[in-house]
């Protein structure tokens, strides 16, 4: 009932922003250096063709048209054809959006049980030798960019000192006929979220430690592993989702970076290729779907953040 | 006296063991660095009695509460001494024979119950939890069934559902109940009660009271009851021992400690209690408790004590009988005279003309209306006091008066002139001339300025002085309030509650001002604090010629500052006396519940 309305109403919300955002793409678009025109037909076109490309394209429609165009395009489903392959932009989508949906999986299943677990470990030896050698891991971590991690992992573990795992994928098979390349990606990935996550789980556990109902519960002679898991951990779990749901969130857009160091055949190397080859209907269509996911991870983190509080879960009696 | 194994299953109905009771020896408790907090404390607690512990704050009376439990707050252990339950020295076991025996049988009742409780799991739930783990009854059956008979015994409904409520949809004094039917759940052989009723109204309290008192009886269990309120520890306490800055300073049963105290703090602080009756005047200790590693070599007490001769300064003196069932830790226990019990005389209202007059005044916080219709006139040169329990609309009327809450309805009118809402729409003289001192001295000044600098604000800014003359009346107001004007350059977490709550008073009365709303302004602080505060607010009313607004819960409290008394009840004031008459004619039955359930101390 609350979880219904709750969720009703940031699909609305959800709505209303990726109308925004499908608004601010389409100015970005707009506004990039050449034309789409000139894309297609390359730099030796003869202004009688350029002519007739624009007006195929509709480019020069006033843009409120085009974008109504655009829009209801994108609501059908229709997301139209690459302006470079003249393939439907959902065909060279598809397998790109499966494969970065794989990698971040992959990466948000390591990090998030790790770093809950990380993150209470760390809690629970408050103040000694693990929980600050812990804390200054995620520190160094957290700040350092995703390309560097990346670039040493590469270095480390694939060209340098150690060969244990290709450092590109290779583009003539699928990704899964060789697990042995999503390895440096998800890592990369892993050490870019989880310092975050671990550092909020370590905050939110002292603070649940500490709390009165955590005392009550040792008072009432409740087995320490019990007081763990089923006063703390939970009570610590609402807060903490919330950041998970950002670096979930965060992980759509790191993406990117990580795909093109790896050469990972992904949605993030799709935008990257498509900024080059001004294919302004994939770029758009891969921003849209970006946006989406962002929308959709943090409504997540809101059910879950009700589900773990019985106050927001149910009314007052 | 049978040795028991901690790690035995109970039996159903473990009543057997409960003969013994408790005996603390020489209990201390020090920190890291080898300070005590509190030590050589001796209590005994025959089984099926309560012994009450009074202490102010920071005398270490928590600290002996969960130390009976084997437990320290974070940073303490537990150095030297005895306490022994069932013919077992809890100071003896082991970690996970010390888990045995919490909640099995030593359990815990906590102050809090807002907090105590997890508030992601459902309260029947709870109850089961502490069963399970210590492995009670026969079996689930057995365990499901005492969940049911646990809340029936503290009067808490035993159908399924409530079991299967969260702790936020229940009302505070159930949440406590709560707690309570987890402490006598397992039949424990000793429960320690800590302040369980310090923020509960008093009808609550009354009921809370009358269920640990049924269920110690019942189940034939020892009962440490931990407050400050020594009103409230009186009536439920076979004894009561009195704690002061960590050691026990006086032991006897309950009726003669309060008559015929033998240690002068706990005749100081039988004085600082507000008497219900009205036949004493309340008078506050001067000074404060020494806190750990600060405490005078000879007796804790003789800094403030006004009987102290030389020889009290050279050593700790040894608690020692001085009468039947009766000990005291005083050289001069002879001396010690009971409290005053003198004829106040009852301050009647003036019938002046009202300074402030408030009519039909409604008040809503968006959709909740609070206040309905109120009418109410406070005559120049008195006190009424506004009282009434939480939830009953008296700090939104405070709040309303001072221009602090707008939503509202109704006139409001200060000496013949009308009132607007908020305070930004009134004057600069009005402004000054409704001061307001804000129930929580810990919250209600900036961490960030000096006292000085807060004190001499409203001066500022309302009255437009500066520079020396700024600093000269700044200082006088702290001399006013006996702080002294060095002060001014303290931050406020250097100073005590207390000391915080008279900066506050300095900084409301700075500007001079006509009415005084005072929200609650002692209930964060000790009865002996409390009674010089009182004292204070007395001196200027006769002094300034103010008019105040007390707004309080506490009823006994209202006999000994208020000429006049309007009692709240849901946003409407349902009695509006003279204190003589209310306190000797009540008319409102609400009134009359509210005399009946405080406890009082001399009886």
């Amino acid at each position: 009932m609350a979880l219904g309305r709750l969720v009703g109403r940031r699909l609305a919300v959800g709505t209303v922003i990726l109308f925004v955002v499908s608004l601010l793409v389409f100015g970005a678009s707009l506004l990039l250096p050449g034309d789409a025109a000139r894309a297609v037909l390359g730099r030796s076109a003869s202004p009688d063709r350029l002519a007739v490309v624009r007006a195929q394209m509709h480019l020069d429609d006033p843009a409120p048209q085009r974008y109504l165009a655009w829009a209801s395009d994108l609501v059908t489903g229709d997301l139209g054809n690459s302006t470079v392959s003249q393939e439907p932009v959902i065909e060279l989508i598809a397998g790109r959006s499966g494969n970065s949906l794989l990698l971040m999986a992959i990466a948000a299943l390591v990090a998030t049980p790790l770093s809950l677990l990380l993150g209470s470990w760390s809690a629970l030896r408050r103040d000694q030798l693990a929980d600050h050698a812990t804390a200054l891991g995620t520190l160094v971590l957290a700040s350092l960019p995703e390309f560097v991690v990346g670039i040493a992992l590469i270095y480390v573990f694939a060209t340098g000192l150690l060969q244990w795992f290709p450092p590109v994928v290779s583009t003539t098979m699928p990704v899964l006929e060789q697990p042995s390349v999503l390895v440096l990606p998800v890592a990369t990935l892993v050490l870019a979220v989880a310092p975050y996550i671990t550092r909020m789980m370590r905050a939110t556990m002292l603070e649940v430690l500490d709390s009165d109902f955590v005392h009550q519960a040792r008072l009432n002679g409740i087995p320490e592993r019990s007081v763990l898991w089923r006063h703390a951990v939970p009570n610590a779990i609402g807060p903490v989702a919330q950041v998970i749901g950002l670096q979930l969130a965060y992980l759509a857009g790191g993406i990117v970076l990580v795909e093109f160091l790896f050469a990972y055949p992904g949605i993030g190397q799709g935008i990257v290729e498509a900024v080059n080859a001004r294919d302004i209907p994939t770029l758009q269509a891969l921003i849209m779907l970006i946006a989406a996911f962002y929308v959709l991870v943090n409504l997540l983190a809101d059910v879950v953040g009700v589900l773990t509080n019985p106050r927001l879960r149910t009314g007052v009696a | 006296m049978s040795v028991v194994d901690p790690t035995a299953p109970l039996s159903d109905h473990p009543r057997r063991m409960n003969a013994g009771g408790l005996q603390v020896r020489g209990l201390r408790v020090e920190t890291r660095a080898g300070v005590a907090v509190v030590d050589g404390v001796d209590l005994d607690v025959p089984a099926g009695t309560v012994l009450g512990l009074v202490g102010e704050s920071g005398s270490g009376k928590t600290t002996v509460g969960t130390a009976l439990l084997g437990g320290t707050r974070r940073g303490l252990r537990i150095a030297g001494g005895s306490v022994l339950l069932e013919g077992i020295d809890l100071t003896t076991l082991s970690e996970v024979e010390l888990r045995g025996w919490r909640g099995s049988r030593v359990s815990y009742v906590p102050q809090d119950p807002t907090t105590a409780l997890d508030p992601a799991m459902r309260v029947g739930k709870q109850v089961r939890e502490v069963l399970d783990c210590h492995d009670y009854g026969s079996g689930p059956d057995a365990r499901a069934q005492r969940v049911t008979e646990a809340f029936g015994e503290v009067g808490l409904p035993t159908d399924g559902e409530f079991a299967l409520r969260y702790p936020h949809q229940l009302s505070g004094g159930q949440q406590q109940r709560v707690c309570i039917a987890i402490a006598f759940a397992t039949w424990p052989a000793l429960v320690v009660l800590d302040e369980p009723t310090t923020g509960l109204d008093v009808t609550t309290q009354s009921l809370v009271l009358d269920t640990v008192r049924k269920l110690t009886q019942q189940h034939g269990c020892a009962a440490l009851y931990i407050s400050h309120d020594l009103a409230v520890v009186s009536t439920i306490s076979d004894e009561v021992a009195v704690l002061y800055a960590g050691s026990v300073v006086e032991r006897a049963p309950t009726e003669q400690l309060v008559h015929r105290p033998r240690h002068p703090y706990t005749s100081r602080l039988v004085a600082a209690v507000p008497d219900l009756a009205g036949r004493r005047a309340l008078t506050g200790i001067p000074g404060g408790a020494p806190s750990p590693g600060a405490r005078p070599p000879g007796c804790r007490f003789e800094p403030r004590c006004t009987l102290a001769v030389d020889e009290c300064a050279r050593g700790l003196p040894p608690l020692v009988p001085v009468a039947d069932d009766h000990l005291a830790r005083c050289i001069r226990s002879a001396d010690v005279s009971p409290a005053e019990v003198r004829d106040r005389d009852p301050e009647v209202g003036r019938a002046a003309d009202p300074l402030l007059r408030v009519e039909g005044l409604s008040a809503r916080y968006g959709k909740v209306s609070v206040l309905h219709g109120l009418s109410l006139d406070v005559p120049r040169g008195t006190c009424v006091a506004l009282l009434g329990e939480s939830g009953s609309g008296k700090t939104t009327l405070a709040r309303t008066i001072a221009g602090l809450h707008r939503d509202a309805e109704g006139t409001l009118s200060l000496a013949g002139e009308r009132l607007p809402f908020g305070s930004h729409e009134r004057t600069r003289q009005t402004r000054a001339a409704i001061a307001y001192v804000f129930q929580n001295p810990y919250s209600s000044l900036n961490p960030r300025r000096t006292v000085g600098d807060s004190v001499g604000r409203p001066l500022r800014v309302l009255r437009g002085v500066r520079g020396a003359e700024l600093d000269r009346r700044v200082g006088e107001m702290l001399d006013r309030v006996y702080l002294s004007s060095h002060y001014a350059q303290r931050y406020p977490d250097q100073l005590s509650g207390g000391e915080r709550q008279r900066v506050a008073v300095a900084r409301a009365l700075i500007s001079e001002p006509t009415l005084l709303v005072c929200d609650e302004i002692t209930s964060a602080l000790d009865v002996s604090v409390q009674a010089n505060l009182v004292g204070l607010i007395e001196e200027f009313r006769h002094e300034l010629d103010l008019t105040l607004l007390f707004v309080t819960h506490d009823i006994a409290l209202v006999r000994n500052v208020a000429q006049q008394v309007a009692v709240l009840q849901a946003g409407a004031i349902v009695e509006n006396a003279p204190t003589e008459r209310l306190f000797t004619d009540p008319q409102h039955a609400y009134t009359r519940e509210l005399l009946e359930t405080t406890p009082n101390l001399v009886s």
